[in-house]
This record gives structure tokens, sequence and C-alpha cells, in this order.
């Protein structure tokens, strides 16, 4: 499997604190991966640092065929360069219809003259139906999002993640406050998704990483403590220690 | 649904054109240039202005409502675009004025002496008679209509580019661009800022070589201010529907959002600080004319609070809302400033509305913003009977601008 991502080195500091330590690990096209880790192991600072909130003091973050550096591009670029990143709350425009919101996330052009001038064209609507029923959501079309339950948010986000088609899919905590049935559609779609570009999941909740039956990589201490199957990492004393332990 | 046309899926700028439509024709009918003399002109031009004024607040409604930027410096670009129509106006009427008197003379004057003399009919007042080089295009009106636009779009080009880039938002922003419009304004009262400091432009509404009487121009310019805020309402319409609509409220309510989608947060907010600079400018060419003088006063911090109180007591985020907000604050404020209203004798102190004006409307700003957020404009979803959300006390975004709750329909 040829790699799609390398995080090589990365250490960052917050006022002394040293949230990332020497991070490195890679992840390849179309793969599912989940990475776990207690609070403050650096796992939500990682994804700040792979789409371009947070500058690292060092290290490189490698991208694509192209090996192109993410590191001191901006967001926007990043996101256009193929990264989509889904927050830990679910962030929709809620003042917006879901019909508005997936438009908004269409692979389109982004600049601010071609999105003033643009029409949808028959492909783009068709694309933005079967989105809808992609994350259930195919009744909810005309609604302001803002009305929707908690999962149907998340969902769209989910599905505005996909309408931006990226190449690596970063999921922060997609299951949290979710229902067991939400649960298990958030598990289908994300396991979906992973078999057409690369999803990486950040999540505390064992029984869900276990659903998605993935590779698995734990963080501590800002740095890559295990790496391997679910149960491959459970069984290791060290991880038992730091998280599974308390 | 989404191949309608674009008014259909806006029925409201129907009503409001038709409104506006309906109001030009009254006010042309009752007027004293073309009709029966029920309007004074001098309240035709406060009309007039009055419309140029909802063109202004549009543009801020743009800015604020929809794009979550608190600017509080649009009336600089405002005064910019009366300052760039003025300069022609003040040229070309000094020239005829100066070529008439010097065509009396034995010996015709040399196209130098006649620039010369408009140099010191208009410069006189500040000690000097040099044309300054910001002047050298006051001769064409073309030009100078292209400045009306391009000078008010250049500094909020540059400004938006600096202010942006570095990422300032939310209360900063707004501080900085009333540093902005206090700077310039300052800038502008000096003698030597080439256009006559705090004497400012004047002698505006006679237009060069027009013999019309007021009475008429007076109606031109009603026409005019009319047209420019029917199409500048269309074009904001416009600017707010469909998928770029959809961004720029995106980055209102969550602009990192719009970041992680890949759309460069930055340059939308440039573009449309820029776009409503040139609406702005364009409103301010259309003001002037009608008020006659524009002065650095004009542009100074507080006019551009007065057009954020504007567009709050007409309700945020919704065009007509505005145009409402700007029409009647500012036609109310005519009245209790102009000395029409009665005062109201307290007996150990008599309110004058002329100070106590001021605070009224300081305190329908406070009102308006805790009691009804919505603005005036929220009495139209009382109407439509459109249900208020409740979302729990939850805004709409975690940006500071973002729509609040209160606000939502």
């Amino acid at each position: 499997m040829s790699t799609l991502l390398e995080v090589n080195g990365i250490s960052v500091t917050f006022d002394g604190y040293k949230a990332i330590r020497n991070l490195s690990f890679n992840i390849g096209e179309a793969e599912l991966r989940a990475i776990i880790g207690p609070n403050g192991a650096g796992k939500t600072t990682f994804m700040d640092i792979v789409t371009g909130k947070t500058k690292p003091d060092e290290g490189k973050v490698i991208w694509g065929e192209m090996s192109r550096n993410l590191v001191g591009m901006n967001e926007a670029r990043i996101a256009q360069a193929g990264i989509g990143r889904k927050f830990q709350k679910p962030t929709v425009f809620e003042d917006q219809s879901v019909r508005e919101n997936l438009t908004m996330a269409l692979q389109n052009k982004r600049g601010w003259s071609s999105v003033l001038f643009w029409k949808p064209s028959k492909a783009d609507q068709n694309r933005v139906v079967e989105l809808a029923a992609e994350i259930g959501l195919a009744d909810e079309l005309e609604r302001t999002s803002g009305e929707l339950s908690h999962g149907q948010k998340q969902w769209l986000e989910i599905g505005m993640l996909l309408a931006q088609e990226p190449r690596l899919l970063l999921v922060d905590e997609p299951a949290a406050g979710m229902t067991l049935a939400e649960r298990e559609h958030t598990t289908d779609i994300l396991k979906e998704a992973a078999k057409t570009r690369a999803v990486v999941v950040v999540e505390h909740d064992m029984e869900f990483v276990r659903r998605l039956e993935c590779k698995v990589t734990v963080l501590h201490e800002g740095s890559v403590l295990a790496e391997g199957s679910l149960d491959h990492v459970t069984s290791n004393p060290e991880v038992i220690e730091v998280y599974l332990g308390r | 649904m989404k191949n309608r046309s674009f008014i259909a899926r806006n029925p409201s700028i129907l009503v409001f054109l038709a409104c506006l439509g309906i109001f030009t024709l009254a006010v042309t009918i009752a007027s004293e240039g073309f009709g029966l003399g029920l309007i004074s002109t001098s309240f035709v031009k406060t009309l007039g202005k009055t419309l140029c004024l909802c063109l202004v607040a549009v543009a801020m409604d743009l800015i604020w409502g929809y794009c979550g930027i608190l600017s509080l410096g649009h009336f600089a670009f405002f005064g910019l675009g009366g300052y760039m129509i003025g300069m022609w106006l003040m040229y070309e009427r000094t020239r005829l004025i100066v070529t008439e008197s010097m065509a009396a003379q034995e010996i015709p004057p040399t196209p130098q002496e006649v620039v010369d003399a408009i140099g010191t009919q208009i410069f006189g007042v500040v000690g000097s008679s040099e044309f300054p080089l910001i002047w050298s295009f006051a001769h064409s009106l073309t030009v100078q209509l292209i400045l009306v636009v391009a000078v008010p779009g250049l500094l909020a080009l540059v400004f938006g580019w600096l202010a942006f880039r570095s990422r300032v938002a939310g209360v900063y922003l707004s501080i900085l661009t009333q540093a902005m419009t206090l700077a310039l304004a300052l800038y502008l009262f000096q003698n030597d800022s080439g256009l006559r400091g705090n004497n400012g432009l004047s002698g505006l509404q006679n237009l060069p070589g027009v013999t019309a009487s007021q009475d008429v121009v007076s109606i031109w310019f009603l026409w005019a201010s009319a047209l420019a805020l029917a199409l500048g309402y269309l074009l904001s319409a416009w600017v707010v529907s469909g998928k770029f609509g959809s961004v720029i409220r995106g980055i209102r309510d969550n602009e990192a959002r719009v970041r992680f989608l890949g759309y460069s947060v930055e340059t939308y907010k440039l573009a449309m600080f820029t776009l409503t600079a040139c609406i702005a400018g364009i409103a301010g060419a259309l003001y002037y004319p009608q008020a006659g003088i524009i002065n650095p006063a004009e542009i100074a911090p507080i006019a551009s609070i007065y057009l954020a109180v504007w567009v709050a007591i007409g309700g945020r985020g919704r065009l007509y809302g505005a145009v409402i907000g700007a029409a009647l604050v500012s036609l109310v404020s005519t009245y209790f400033t102009g000395g029409q209203a009665p005062d109201i004798p307290l007996g150990f102190y008599t309110i004058s509305w002329v100070d106590w004006w001021t605070v009224l409307l300081g305190l329908t700003f406070v009102l308006v913003t805790l009691f009804a957020p919505k603005g005036i404009g929220g009495l139209f979803d009382l109407v439509a009977q459109r249900a208020a959300p409740d979302r729990h006390g939850a805004d709409y975004g975690p940006d500071k601008g973002a729509k609040r709750e209160e606000e939502g329909q």
C-alpha cells in the first residue's frame, strides 16, 4: 500500500508544554485508521497540524505522490489539496438548509469569482441528492440544518466531507453523543468511505473502534505508543498501563 | 426547486422594487418641479438623500449582516465618493464662471491663466492657488466618475488586505475601521490635504452647464438615487443568494469551518469589503450633490456608527431591513434635529429635541438590541407567521458576528 500521508518527526510546544513530541507515522491510500489515546495525548493537536490550523515547531507532513510538505500551507490550501476534517462538535452551517450545506462542500472551484457566477449543474444536483441519501437525510434537504438532531448534524457534516471528495478524511470523535443505532450507521458510513479514500478516526470509545475493524494507533503524551490491530494494542502492557488501566 | 429564476426565489425583491417605484413616482407627482407642488424642493432633496443613505445601509448590511464583519468605517468610503464627484462639480462650475468673466477682457486669456484663475477661486479659501496633484483629473467627468468607485474600492482593498491577511476580526477590526475613518477625516481637515480642509467642497448642488431650476434638478437626483438604490439592492440580493451567499453567511457564523472546506476566507472577506466600499462610494457621489456641501466632518467616526445603528434597528441580515432602518431613522432624525419637533416643557426643564434626539436614538438602539434583535424587519416575520426558532439559547455559530438565536426565522 502506497503512503498517502507521512507525519515525520513533528513536535509542537504550547507555552512550554510539549503537546506533540517527535510524532511519526504513515497513513496509506484507502486505509481506515483509528487513533486512540487518553486526554491530552495530542490527538486533536495532530489533526490541527495536518489541517494547517497549528504550525509545528519542527518536522514535516508529507502529502501525496508529489510529496508536498503541508507545513506552512494555510487551511484552505490544505483542504483544496484533498484533506477533509470533521470536528468533534458537529459544525454545520446551522442557518442554512441541508442542501446549501452540501452544495457548499461539493468539489468545485473555490475562488470567489467562480463561486459568484456558479450555477448548479444537473450532475451537482444529483450528487447532492445522492449524498443526502447516503447520510440518511434525503427527506431533509430543504430543512434548516440547525433544526436537525445532534446525530443528523454529525451525518450532515460527514456528508459535507464526502462531498469535498477528499483523499484523506480526518474525523474527530464521530460517535460522541450518538445513540446506539446512530453509532452503527456512522460506522457503516465511515467504512464505506474508507473503501475509496483514507479515513483517520480519532475516538475515545473502544466499542466504536472495535466495530471499525481497522488498524489502531495509540498516542500517549504526543507520540506513538503502539500500533496494530485493536487486540494487539490492547494486550500491550504499556497501553494497558497508560490508557486502559485507568 | 433550484432552477427557478433568481427573482422567483426571492419575491421580496419585487415587492421592494415596486414600493421604491411607487414612492419615486408619488414624490415626482407631488413635487414642485414636475407636479402639484405639495412637497417642497428641500424635502425632495431630503428624500433623495435618504435613498442614498438606504443604499449605503444596504452595503453595511452586506458586510455586517451577511458577512459578519462589523465595519465601522463605511462612511469613509461614502465620503470619498462624494469628494470625487464634488471635485468635478466644483472645478467645472468654477471654470464656467471664470471663463465667462474673463471673456469680457480685451485680451483673451491663455489656458494657463484660466486654470490659475480657477485655482485661485477654489483654493483661495485655504490660502493657495495651486492645484494639488489629486486634482489632476478634476476637469474630466468620466475620470472622476471612475474614481467615485475606484478610490473607495482601492482604499478598501489595501486596508482590507492588510487587516484580513493578519486575521484581524471582531471588535479589533471594528476599532481599526474606526481608526481608518478618523485618520482620513483628520487628514482631510488639514488645509494642505488638497481638498480645502475643513471648508470642504461646496456649491455642489449646481450642475455645471445646467440652467434648470433646483426644483427640477432635485427630481433628477431623486430618480438617480432611486435607480442606484434599485440596482444596488438587486446586485446585493444576487450576491447573497446562491453559493457565494452561502459561503459568506458561513464565514459570518463559523469562519474556521469555511476554511476547512477549502475556501479562502480572507479573499472572500476582501471581495465583500471592497464591493461594499464601491457601493458606498456611489451612494456618497449621489448624496453630496443633493446636500450641496461636503466637508471632513461628514466622515467622522460617529457617522459610521450611525450606519451600524440604522442597520441594527432595521434588522440585520435582511436587505429590506437595512433600507427601512436607514430611511426611518434618518427621516425621524431630520425631523427632530431640524427643529420641527416641538419642545417638551417640564416646568423645571425643557426637553429640546435637537439635544435629546441622540439620547432617544441611543435608547432605541439599546432597546432594539435587547428586546427585538430582528429589528423592524422582524415585523414582516410576524405577518408571514414564521415561527421563531427554539435553539435553547444557542447562536447559529461560534463566531462573534454569528447570527444570534433571536435573529433566526
